[in-house]
């Protein structure tokens, strides 16, 4: 499996993963049913305002689905960021994740690798993390 | 006279409703609504509660209303009301 994303995805989600430190950032990438193609970015607020944890609101969050359901769209991509470690699930999000369909996208801001970052993604299904490769086009 | 309550599944509880997206069952209260998912899906309702509360993993909405502010499981449901499951999005 491979997550393909435009060069400008991947900076947005950067950028937002910046500004929001030392708060986790959060958000999706919605796309057309079944086409598997992240188009339309939206930035999601992180409700639990932390370093450590973040939250859709749970108004937010059905607002989203009405959203999508209403434009035959799905979650194709949903991404965080990890403002103090690695760009891999942690076990927070591997027991909260409930999109197997979804890309789940983490970007690391942390010190010790700045001004580098990390963007990763994977598949988290029943508990099982995959990784998968990332292809970035411009 | 029983009640028809709309239920709208999320795509990681599809496969107990054989990929249906919408349900219906019967019932008074969430609670009640929850068991009788149960009866004709069975293991859904393991999939919400969790030692009798709700899993914090799931956010459930009565006509758009998140349950937590319409008294939970308790929360009252009619005829012609509609309930809409989703995976809380959420992590560390």
């Amino acid at each position: 499996m491979t997550l393909s994303i435009s060069r400008a995805h991947v900076n947005a989600i950067l950028e937002q993963s910046r500004r929001e430190y030392p708060d986790e950032a959060c958000g999706v990438i919605l796309g057309p049913i079944g086409k598997d193609h992240p188009g339309r970015l939206k930035p999601m607020i992180n409700a639990a305002h932390s370093p450590t944890f973040y939250e859709f609101d749970p108004k937010d969050l059905l607002a989203l689905y009405r959203e999508i359901d209403d434009n035959d769209e799905e979650i194709v991509v949903i991404y965080h960021s990890h403002t103090e470690t690695e760009a891999f699930p942690s076990r927070t999000d591997i027991s909260y994740a409930g999109e197997p369909g979804a890309h789940y996208v983490l970007v690391s801001t942390r010190e010790e690798i700045a001004p580098a970052t990390e963007f990763r993604s994977f598949r988290i299904i029943d508990g099982v993390v995959s990784e998968e490769s990332v292809s970035i086009s411009e | 006279m029983t009640t028809a309550i709309e239920v709208r599944i999320p795509t990681i509880l599809r496969p107990f409703t054989k990929d249906q997206k919408v349900v219906t069952a019967n019932g008074e209260t969430l609670s009640a609504v929850i068991s009788d998912l149960d009866v004709q899906y069975p293991g859904i309702g393991e999939r919400l509660l969790e030692n009798g509360s709700l899993r914090r993993f799931i956010n459930l909405y009565v006509n758009d209303e998140d349950v937590r502010f319409l008294g939970g499981l308790e929360a009252p449901v009619k005829n012609g009301d509609s309930i809409t499951i989703l995976p809380a999005v959420a992590g560390g």
